[in-house]
């Protein structure tokens, strides 16, 4: 029986790292990557604790998490095309017209 | 020997997902690093497999590796830079970045020190889903606990669709063809 | 007695409304109202004067206007001989000199304003004199400062005249900042400011010394000084005397008015008011005497050397101010008064006389200057004969008002318990020479010999005044000669009927003869008499020689003595060490200091600086948002960790 804490301590590596990335990196698609790492560690999270716990909510509210986190990957790269479209350009860094 | 096999299963999950997510993150062409990101996904549904949540690894492969990758790599091929391999794909505070994510981790782990399993509520007992099935478990407290969230869920996701479909839809001006 | 309320009234309603509805409606039949409301305020006046001699006194508070716990304010009448007199000379002198600006004035756009000033000023006068608090005094005192303002800058958009006005204003206002100090002093030591208790009471401060700035005094010293402050500015006295001969830049009536007979007698008067105070001072009473010594003769010996007409009588004015002052100083109070009495009916006739005079020569560039007068007797008989009276008056003449006057001073303070009494007496006689020369070196430049101005006139002669300007001065005149017939005294054959009127107010002088003499008082005020007399006529005499029969003597002075002749030609340069002294350094503090380090640099610093940096920061603090969605995850990840941090410090 692998405690529950172990996996705790794994979703907060790839929490670390998903952040890390979206910080980093310019591209933006790289970036919606990494939010989904994120959500991805705090699933692991989630389920192991439903495991721990028994309990069903955990992985009832897992499942809501992987839909919404693909309707928002949709939307996310539907934007990313349009900008894309717009402006010929995908690093984020380079946006600068929000300033002030 | 019987206790050592989960572990060292868990031991090369974890690094496997740590590394494959490692490699997603600093990846200069945009197509390895999608392609890096299905491993990390399909290690994450065996991880589920060893959690007993069959349904969720085979929700976590359908949706997130079959579908929301696949959608990143039509957007990755259709902003085909060719110029990401040359120019510098770090924003310019990335040590920064780095700074925090590890204060971030240490941090929260402190935290964790001293976490203690609470006792276990009880409706998804090994024995239970031994018998019945995950799935059918968690479709029973799906339909009958978390209907409303079920279908707002459902009701998001045609917003979503709509979204997208509205969103990239070209403006005709009138007088132009239909 | 209630009914002397209307006294100072209905002067105040006609200038209200003359004010208010004079430029539309009234204007130029603006005289009616305060003509008559003054003359009426006369009438009453003069019944008022009859009762207090029959016996009556009145004391009564009409409107309390502050009643704190002890401190009691209030517009009260106080009606004793001294305030009676005060109000029907003042009256009458008012009516006059309305009468006399229906001619002065005829032509003026101000027409409506100048009456609606000197009903108010009226009022104010009379408010001064018939209070029977020290605040109610105040504020007469106050209110014909404000009115003299208004009156000298009558015609304010000429420069000089609006300078003169702030002049008058702003050194009265020295003197007023001490006086406001002295009665301040008065409630704190008498707990009122009401007169009748303070004066009831005022023995018991006989002796009370106060510690100021390390020197031990008497507290009755230290009130009297300051009261007196008030005094040398309002009456202008050195060293607040200033103001006075820059004042004739206004009208001439109003210089009748104010300048000789009612606002700059006010000083002698609140002296003589608080004469009980002054005689418990020994160095308060040296003080006003030395300052109206000193005052007079420096007058004097300026005034012989102006060419401006008006000029020579303002500064007669302060000669003889510097009289009446004297008097107070030696403890002859009732003197004083009567010297004020006959002295404003002399000397307003003096400047209606000049004014008449300027009225003829006003086509002229000056109209003031003596030197293109000359020979007007026969062009002006009315006005050539009411001056000369008026002249033989100031001069001491023998059976004229100024005779009498001025020798009840003279002879006061040659007999006076006073040590400087014989002092004031040498200084008085020598200027009653001096008087003589300049009053009929004014007649005889002005009324004999050529007529100079034909060519400034343009060809016009000079005519006499309208009626309307010369029955005033003819009914002057009459009091010139007449006003002094009630103060004749004993030694001449008379009851001295004034000195006794105004005694239970005002006391009597203590005499000291020297020894051997206690019995012969009679013969040495005869001789004293004698030798002002013989001073008199000897300066009439020279003023005749130099002026008249050899007019090259004239030159003598200017010549000899070319240095002595410019200090006395330019006033004793008081004007120049007041500006170098006082008014340079001030506009230095305004403008360096004040304006240039406290203004610009603090204030503003402050009031711009403030918004200044309150831009800044926020010019700063809106870097942060540069648009690019990393800053902005990078700062979230940062908070979100400096949370954690702080959990898990604490």
């Amino acid at each position: 029986m692998i405690p529950v804490s172990w996996y705790l301590v794994l979703t907060l590596f790839l929490f670390a790292i998903g952040a890390f990335g979206f910080i980093a990196r310019r591209n933006v698609i790289i970036m919606l990557m990494c939010i989904e790492i994120m959500l991805n560690a705090v699933n692991v999270t989630l389920v192991a604790l439903g495991r721990g716990l028994e309990h069903t909510t955990a992985h009832v509210l897992v499942f809501f998490i992987i839909a919404v986190a693909a309707a928002e990957a949709a939307i996310g790269l539907a934007l990313v095309v349009l900008l894309f479209k717009k402006t010929r350009e995908v690093h984020m860094d380079e946006f600068r017209t929000l300033k002030g | 020997m019987e206790a050592l096999l989960p572990k060292a299963i868990f031991v090369y999950l974890a690094a496997a997902l740590v590394i494959t997510s490692i490699l997603v993150v600093t990846n200069k062409n945009a197509v390895h690093a999608v392609l890096w990101m299905l491993v990390m996904f399909l290690h994450q549904a065996v991880l589920f497999i060893t959690l007993d949540a069959e349904f969720l690894a085979a929700v976590q492969i359908i949706v997130y590796a079959g579908a929301v990758l696949v959608l990143f790599l039509f957007v990755v091929y259709m902003i085909n830079l060719r110029t990401e391999l040359k120019i510098k794909n770090f924003t310019v505070f990335w040590p920064a970045a780095l700074f925090v994510s590890v204060a971030l981790l240490i941090l929260a782990s402190q935290a964790l020190k001293d976490f203690r399993t609470p006792s276990p509520v009880g409706d998804m007992s090994p024995a239970a889903i031994a018998k019945v099935g995950h799935a059918k478990l968690l479709g029973q407290a799906l339909f009958t606990e978390h209907i409303l969230s079920f279908e707002a869920v459902g009701v998001l996701l045609l917003v979503a669709v709509l979204g997208a479909v509205v969103l990239t839809r070209r403006i005709r001006m009138r007088g132009e063809g239909v | 007695m209630k009914y002397v309320v209307w006294i100072p009234l209905l002067p105040l309603i006609a200038a209200t409304i003359t004010l208010l509805f004079g430029r539309w409606y009234i204007r130029k039949r603006a005289h009616w109202l305060p003509c008559i409301a003054v003359f009426i305020s006369f009438l009453i006046s003069f019944k008022a004067l009859l009762e207090v001699i029959g016996g009556a006194r009145a004391n009564f508070d009409l409107y309390s206007w502050v009643v704190a716990d002890t401190f009691k304010v209030a517009v009260g009448f106080q009606i004793d001989p001294l305030s009676v007199m005060m109000l029907a000379m003042v009256t009458f002198l008012s009516f006059l000199i309305h009468v006399y600006s229906i001619g002065y004035m005829a032509d003026d756009p101000g027409y409506y304003r100048f009456f609606a000033y000197i009903s108010l000023f009226t009022f104010s006068m009379l408010m001064l004199v018939s209070g029977n608090n020290f605040l109610q005094l105040f504020f007469g005192w106050e209110a014909v400062g404000l009115c003299s303002y208004l009156l000298i800058g009558f015609w304010y958009q000429k420069k000089s005249a609006a300078d003169a006005a702030k002049k008058a204003f702003i050194v009265n206002r020295f003197g007023d900042f001490g006086f406001a100090l002295g009665v301040f002093l008065v409630f704190v030591t008498f707990g009122t400011i009401y007169y009748e208790p303070v004066f009831e009471r005022v023995h018991e401060i006989a002796h009370a010394t106060v510690n100021l700035f390390g020197h031990e005094m008497l507290l009755a010293t230290l009130m009297a000084v300051l009261l007196f402050c008030g005094a040398m500015g309002k009456s202008a006295q050195f060293p607040l005397h200033v103001w006075l001969p820059d004042a004739m830049e206004g009208p001439t009536p109003v210089s009748a008015l104010i300048h000789a007979a009612t606002m700059v007698t006010a000083g002698v008067f609140m002296v003589c008011r608080c004469h009980e105070i002054f005689e418990l001072s020994n160095v308060a009473m040296a003080l006003v005497a030395a300052a109206g010594t000193f005052t007079c003769f420096m007058a004097a010996t300026i005034a012989p050397t102006q060419f401006d007409i008006k000029r020579v009588i303002a500064y007669s004015t302060l000669s003889q101010l510097g009289y009446m002052f004297m008097a107070c100083g030696v403890g002859a109070f009732a003197a004083g008064m009567f010297h004020l009495f006959t002295h404003a009916f002399f000397k307003a006739l003096l400047f209606l006389g000049a004014g008449s005079v300027m009225h003829a020569m006003h086509h002229a560039p000056d109209p003031t200057d003596m030197r293109y007068m000359g020979g007007l007797k026969k062009y002006m008989p009315i006005t050539f004969i009411t001056f000369f009276i008026a002249s033989l008056s100031i001069s001491g003449v023998p059976g004229l008002a100024g005779f009498f006057s001025k020798d009840e001073i003279l002879w006061s303070a040659f007999a006076s318990v006073y040590p400087w009494g014989k002092i004031v007496w040498l200084v008085g006689t020598l200027v009653a020479g001096l008087t003589a020369f300049y009053s009929f070196r004014v007649v005889f430049m002005t009324f004999f010999g050529e007529f100079r101005g034909k060519e400034v006139l343009h060809g016009h002669e000079p005519h006499e005044s309208p009626k309307v300007m010369t029955i005033p001065l003819i009914i002057l005149a009459v009091g010139a000669v007449v006003t002094g017939w009630i103060g004749i005294p004993h030694v001449l054959g008379g009851e001295n009927h004034f000195a006794k009127f105004m005694e239970p107010v005002l006391g009597h002088p203590h005499f000291y003869l020297p020894h051997g003499w206690e019995d012969k008082e009679a013969i040495l005020e005869l001789l004293l008499m004698a030798v002002s007399t013989a001073m008199g006529l000897l300066g009439i005499y020279i003023a005749y020689l130099v002026y008249m029969k050899r007019p090259e003597l004239q030159r003598l002075i200017p010549e000899r003595w070319p240095r002595l002749y410019r200090y006395l030609y330019n006033k004793w340069y008081w004007d120049e060490i007041y500006d170098a002294l006082i008014v340079k350094p001030t506009f230095f503090t305004a403008r360096a200091i004040i304006q240039g380090v406290l203004d610009s640099i603090v204030i503003e610093g402050v009031v711009n600086g403030v918004p200044d940096l309150i831009r800044r920061g926020g010019e700063n603090i809106r870097r942060i948002q540069n648009g690019v969605v990393h800053t902005y995850a990078l700062v979230m990840a940062t908070g979100a960790a400096v949370v954690l941090l702080l959990i898990y410090l604490f």
